[in-house]
């Protein structure tokens, strides 16, 4: 199998994929979403409303004309927050999720490839990771001092710098499922002919894993990177709802119901909005997560 | 077996020590100095009360012979003392632990209780209406943020309706069993609305795999009905995976401990973890940390343990 067709779906499991209901829907939902989010800037346009500009007079207001969702205790719109706190959960899911996955998969065929010694420190180094309790370890990595790293706290005052704080952690912890299937089908491929022929024709180790040994793990790894996604994305808002995540005044869904918390008897909405997203959100990730591993599956038939 | 066994808890001791260390680590890079937050909080400490204690505690030396030393008076039973409490260290964790417990195993029954009867429905309903209907059902359950799902709960029960109170173990001054089961309704259901969509999805998946097998075409071969085979034959063969899964899912589970805990104010370990790093309390953190890792690997453990128990084809070898 030549590298550059295993990277795309083939056609047959793109038909497969959208033959399957739950995963067609969950596709068309992830569809409308990264749209809606990335327009962003014209549905505020078009309304005239943004996510920062805070208005007293106009505080916990109803739906209107003015702003389609109301707006937030002090006056922000929630329409145009709910867009912009989509763009950062969306973006630092999908970037957490490519970022655990390239950790994974060099730590998952280096170990299954090279096997030995360097297999088993890897393999129980993982074993530690996962046995770590992962939300209070997110917890703690959230609430390291910056300065005691030999970093300048001032960096994080800059939006990106702040999210790239937290893919970092967030991957940090997140690449152990990864590692665990590439190893496994690493383990599988490399005793194949083709692999010990190119062995055989005096291929150095590291061409033999970037031409031989990863494009066929491409399949599991496309369908453990997006159902990472979705695990992702609750992570991190309830980082984000404890404070440790994105921070204000960058809007995310997590630290939106944070906000929420205290308007609760009076404003319902505020903490019903936002939880809707991150549902939608994940489950649709899930659902073609699900499908993905449905059609990817070499035996072609299973559907489960 | 008991060899097995044996190597399994050393191999974990070793494991936990590791962590020991890397836990230790990130704790000191938390932000603020300890002793001079204690000083801060407290005026009548003077600069010779200060520098005793940072001798005492060994700040300022390098972090092995540091961390040595901690790990000495760890295995002493001597885990210090907590800033938030003024309390010893394991004075502290203990009644939050038993919270904990009490709040995990009833999520841990309920979910049980709903998800795998539902599991065995969906796949020996597999392919049909209620098969589709129960795996959505469960993949909608995985995919819900469990402290909306708390803040939810809190809005409905607790503030429209007023049926349930919104937080802590026990109404203040007590209130007997029945309200401390009133405090547990709304946390449990929060965490076995978490739990039963992955213990549905292994329940399903298990038993889909179970009526595949050859042996379960020969009882059908044989005259058994189809009711009979799998409630006989193939639940019990299906419940060896699913054992093994809930176990090694108990660390999972205490994630969403933390976030149910932090929204109930449920005063568990969850919580207190999150106080003690919110509030620089670095000996009560580490040793809850450390506590919440043990549990974790205790967890893998039982399953191992699970598993052999109940396939005679493994043996704890």
């Amino acid at each position: 199998m030549s590298a550059a067709p295993a990277l795309l779906l083939s056609r047959s499991a793109f038909g497969r994929l959208t033959n399957h209901g739950p995963a067609l829907i969950g596709l068309v939902l992830l569809v409308l979403l990264v749209i809606a989010a990335a327009s962003a800037p014209l549905i505020e346009h078009a309304f005239g409303i943004d996510a920062t500009s805070i208005d007293l007079l106009a505080m916990l207001s109803g739906p209107s004309a003015a702003h389609p969702l109301g707006t937030d205790e002090v006056g922000r719109d929630l329409l145009s927050r709910l867009l912009r706190g989509g763009q950062v959960s969306l973006g630092v899911g999908l970037l957490t999720a490519l970022v655990a996955a390239a950790i994974g998969t060099v730590i998952g065929v280096a170990a299954g490839y090279r096997g030995g010694l360097l297999d088993a420190v890897l393999m129980r180094f993982t074993d530690g990771i996962i046995a770590l309790p992962l939300l209070p370890l997110l917890i703690v990595l959230g609430a390291l001092d910056p300065a005691k790293l030999g970093l300048n706290p001032d960096i994080f005052k800059s939006n990106f710098a702040a999210l790239a704080r937290i893919v970092i952690i967030i991957a940090l912890v997140g690449w152990t499922t990864v590692a665990r299937l590439v190893r496994a089908a690493t383990l599988t491929i490399r005793v194949q002919d083709y692999v010990r022929s190119a062995e055989a024709m005096g291929a150095p180790p590291l061409r033999v894993m970037v031409r031989h040994i990863l494009p066929n793990v491409v399949s599991p790894l496309i369908v453990a990177t997006t159902l990472s996604v979705g695990n992702i994305i609750l992570l991190e808002s309830a980082l984000s709802f404890l404070g440790l995540g994105v921070q204000p005044p960058i809007p995310s869904w997590g630290n939106m119901l944070t906000a929420a918390l205290e308007q609760m008897s009076s404003n319902p909405s505020l903490a019903m909005w936002p939880g809707v997203m991150i549902f939608v959100t994940v489950l649709a990730f899930n659902l073609v997560g699900d499908g993905l591993q449905d059609a990817l599956d070499p035996r072609g038939t299973r559907r489960n | 077996m008991s060899r097995r066994l044996l190597y399994r808890l050393i191999q974990a001791l070793v494991v936990l020590l590791v962590l020991s260390f890397v836990i230790y680590g990130l704790i000191g890079l938390m932000p603020g100095d300890p002793i001079e937050l204690m000083a801060a909080g407290s005026p009548h400490m003077t600069a010779e009360d200060v520098a005793r204690l940072k001798a005492l505690y060994g700040v300022g030396t390098p972090l092995i012979p540091r961390y040595l030393h901690w790990l000495g008076s760890a295995l002493g039973g001597d885990l210090g003392y907590s800033r938030l409490t003024g309390l010893s260290v394991l004075k502290t964790l203990g009644p939050p632990l038993g919270h904990t417990m009490a709040l995990m195993f009833s999520s841990l029954i309920v979910a049980m209780l709903i998800a795998l009867p539902l599991g065995v429905v969906a796949a020996m309903r597999h392919r049909r209406l209620a098969d589709h209907t129960l795996n959505l059902a469960a993949f909608a359950a995985i995919s819900l943020p469990t402290f909306w799902v708390a803040l939810i709960l809190i809005m409905i029960f607790s503030v429209s309706l007023a049926w349930l109170p919104t937080s802590g173990v026990e109404t203040p001054g007590g209130g007997g069993v029945v309200d401390r089961l009133r405090h547990l309704v709304l946390p449990v259901a929060a965490l076995a609305l978490l739990s039963f969509g992955h213990y549905l999805r292994y329940m399903r998946a298990a038993m889909i795999a179970t009526l595949r097998e050859d042996w379960i075409r020969t009882a059908r071969a044989k005259g058994a009905s189809w009711m009979r085979v799998a409630t006989h034959h193939a639940l019990r063969n299906a419940l060896v995976p699913v054992t093994t899964i809930l176990a090694l899912d108990f660390g999972s589970l205490f994630s969403g401990v933390v976030v149910t805990e932090a929204v109930f104010g449920y005063p568990g370990t969850g919580k207190l973890i999150f106080d003690a790093i919110m509030g620089n309390d670095y000996n009560l953190a580490l040793a809850a940390l450390m506590l919440a890792t043990a549990t974790t690997l205790i967890g893998s453990i039982l399953a191992d343990l699970a598993y052999s128990l109940l396939d005679p084809r493994v043996g704890f070898r």
